[in-house]
């Protein structure tokens, strides 16, 4: 070490921290190339589309790509009163070419969005248009219907155009912006996405609530009892864990049915009538017993977990201390257990949440929940962009939760089995 | 657990009270599983006990079921089981491949942004299933391999991945770095350290996490829903659509077979589970 510089040197003469900062810059990259694949695959495959609902979501050019001319010749209407025949014209030859490749009923359901009684036009439209003559189409089409000389239907028509829109979102809710561009709600009746919202929230939180309540006793029974009882016990906890959700909810359809073995055992002990058994399944009842089923491994095992390293000493040393066992489990036990306890309320609630296969099968329809909506969306109405708004905004609520849950407890602490 | 002779009456009446909650809670974990196994073996296709099964008639009892699910005309379930394991042994492979090198990075004390990087990895865990259907879906539309096998593979390697990566990096959480190093220091390939000292120490974690990987695969319905076509069917895609139309004992038949199958991966889990405990030198 020369006594100038004060640096240390390695044997190849490189001062020793630029040597440490060189090989610890060296290893951060090796670190980050072994994660880098898996990395890159998510982000890819996972992330990139999950973003790629948003602006599906927020994507409303399937109007505007289905009336390229119309919008056109709209550019220059003022929206006060009747369009011009070129807009007319426009329409005409848009609509036709719809028609001809079978794509008006898309059209149709859009319209109809914007404005109640557009669809029924629309297809009085679509039959008389093949008998139309060549120019004037402004009185030809109003000859069809007479709302055809009403503005408001130009009106929503002109619309629909822009290409970036809330709407989705705001259906989501059962809002929508009306005419004016104010955001209200839907008449009374068809708030049908609200409801199912609440009872989304409802049945998650109440699962997790029954889920807590049976999984706290058995679990506290497991990390108390010597190893070869607690072993034995464990696999009635672990084995429907690792069993199929399908066979799980098929045996609920199997014992919740009319003619079941629940149903013949409430008979028997005369709880109901022989011919008056409940309707068990394909009502809430059905989507809260099978899904506290199903669930409950996901509460027992963290709970477990937690409480396999709560030693006994502290309960006797609060006993020993004149507490009674009551006192002593509240004040020592259980707030050791809160971890445990948030874990698994957590894994629990946000598995309900989004639950949509025991709901699709034993729900019905008071027991469906926001996924079922959702799925229902993406295959039978394929309305993609709605799907992806409505998926949006549960996993926006996903993550909130997630959020406070980390704040509050931590995320490191999940643990399997 | 036995109460000490000194304990006070309504204690006892408690203890008592607090074992019969515990036992009907068990019943009410355990007991749907075994409803599925004797009805079954039903020779009616009635999916209630028949008065023979009850009275124990051998007669009420036959195989008729399983042969129908093996030999059955216009039988789907020989190509599902086939899809089902080919799909879930390829996605658990490539699980246990990505995550076992992703948690062998994060484990490190040099990986930057940690924190975030283990968010985004094991984000398929936490993000419901629907919305990674839906948004997995888009993607293999998109690139053309929605309705294959490849496609399907890849998305339960998405959501395989988290369970390998969680797995093994709570392994590696126990792992003594110095071993590497003086693998290294004798002269071992970075590659040969691998090979011959983490993996064998670390195994029980991959396998593990390989197995819920498995599970996860062969048990998934939501996003296989969105992605298959008639050829890519699986055993969880037949058992929905049995149960949705029409619930025929023959889907009892294929739900017993499962559980047999459920109970060899629990037996392989616990084995794994216990000799990992035992390496580690945690023993309670």
């Amino acid at each position: 070490m020369s006594s100038e510089t004060g640096k240390i040197l390695t044997t190849d003469g490189i001062p020793l921290e630029e040597s440490l900062k060189q090989s610890e810059k060296k290893n951060k990259i090796k670190a980050f190339l072994l994660v880098a694949p898996l990395l890159l695959f998510l982000i890819i495959t996972y992330m990139i589309p999950i973003g790629d609902m948003f602006s599906r979501s927020i994507d409303d050019k399937m109007v505007t790509n289905m009336l390229p001319k119309t919008y056109k010749a709209m550019e220059n209407w003022d929206g006060k009163e009747l369009p011009p025949e070129e807009v007319f014209e426009a329409f005409y030859l848009d609509y036709k070419i719809l028609v001809k490749n079978k794509t008006a009923g898309k059209l149709q359901t859009q319209l109809n969005y914007e404005k109640n009684g557009f669809k029924s036009v629309l297809k009085k439209l679509a039959r008389k248009q093949k008998k139309f003559e060549e120019g004037n189409y402004k009185e030809q089409i109003m000859k069809v219907h007479k709302r055809w000389r009403n503005v408001e239907y130009w009106r929503a028509i002109k619309r629909r155009a822009p290409s970036y829109t809330y709407s989705k979102y705001l259906k989501g809710i059962d809002m929508y912006s009306d005419e004016d561009g104010k955001i209200v709600q839907v008449s009374e009746d068809r708030r049908i996405h609200r409801i199912l919202w609440i009872r989304t929230v409802e049945v998650a939180f109440f699962v997790t609530l029954f889920c807590f309540l049976m999984a706290y006793p058995i679990a506290h029974l497991l990390a108390t009892l010597p190893m070869k009882y607690s072993n034995l016990l464990m696999i009635c906890v672990l084995l429907p864990f690792w069993t199929s959700l399908l066979v799980r909810t098929a045996s609920w359809m199997i014992l919740l049915q009319q003619q079941g073995i629940v149903n013949d055992f409430f008979v028997w002990i005369g709880l109901v009538a022989d011919d008056n058994r409940p309707e068990m399944m394909y009502n809430k009842t059905g989507t809260y017993v099978a899904m506290t089923q199903i669930l409950l491994p996901f509460m027992v095992l963290p709970l477990y977990s937690v409480m396999k390293t709560i030693s006994p000493s502290l309960m006797r040393a609060g006993k020993s201390l004149g507490a009674t066992p009551a006192t002593a489990f509240l004040k020592v036990y259980f707030p050791l257990t809160i971890p445990g306890i948030g874990a698994g309320c957590l894994l629990v609630f946000i598995l309900a949440i989004g639950y949509y296969i025991t709901p699709a099968l034993v729900g019905g329809a008071s027991g469906t929940l926001i996924s079922n909506q959702i799925a229902y969306h993406m295959k039978s109405t394929l309305d993609w962009s709605f799907a992806s708004a409505m998926g949006l905004m549960l996993l926006t609520g996903v993550l909130v939760i997630y959020w406070i849950y980390n704040k509050l407890v931590g995320v490191d602490n999940i643990k399997l089995g | 657990m036995a109460l000490p002779k000194y304990t006070e009456p309504h204690y006892r009446i408690w203890h008592y009270f607090y074992l019969f909650v515990c036992g009907c809670v068990f019943f009410f974990l355990i007991a749907p599983l075994f409803v599925i196994f004797p009805l079954s073996f039903n020779a009616e296709e009635f999916l209630v006990f028949t008065d023979g099964m009850k009275r124990l008639d051998p007669d009420a009892f036959s195989l008729r079921w399983y042969n129908d699910m093996i030999y059955g005309t216009k039988n789907p379930w020989g190509l599902a089981a086939r899809n089902s394991f080919i799909i879930a042994i390829f996605a658990t492979l490539g699980s246990i491949i990505l995550g076992t090198l992703a948690a062998l990075g994060l484990s490190s004390r040099h990986m930057p942004y940690k924190g975030l990087i283990m968010a985004i990895l094991i984000s398929p865990m936490i993000v419901p299933l629907i919305i990674s259907g839906v948004a997995i879906f888009f993607f293999m539309a998109k690139v053309g391999l929605a309705a294959t096998h490849l496609g399907i593979i890849l998305a339960h390697i998405i959501l395989g991945t988290p369970f390998v990566v969680i797995t093994v990096t709570a392994t590696l959480s126990g792992f003594d770095h110095s071993i590497t190093r003086a693998a290294s220091s004798l002269g071992s390939s970075p590659y040969n350290t691998f090979m011959k000292i983490t993996l064998p120490l670390i195994l029980p974690g991959v396998i593990s996490g390989g197995l819920f990987a498995f599970v996860t695969s062969f048990d998934e319905v939501v996003v296989v829903l969105f992605l298959a076509g008639l050829d890519n069917t699986t055993i969880p895609i037949q058992m929905w659509t049995g149960l949705r139309e029409q619930l025929s004992p023959t889907i009892l038949a294929v739900a017993t077979c499962l559980i047999v199958l459920s109970v060899l991966i629990l037996l392989t889990a616990e084995l794994l589970r216990r000799r990992s405990e035992r390496l580690r030198g945690i023993n309670r």
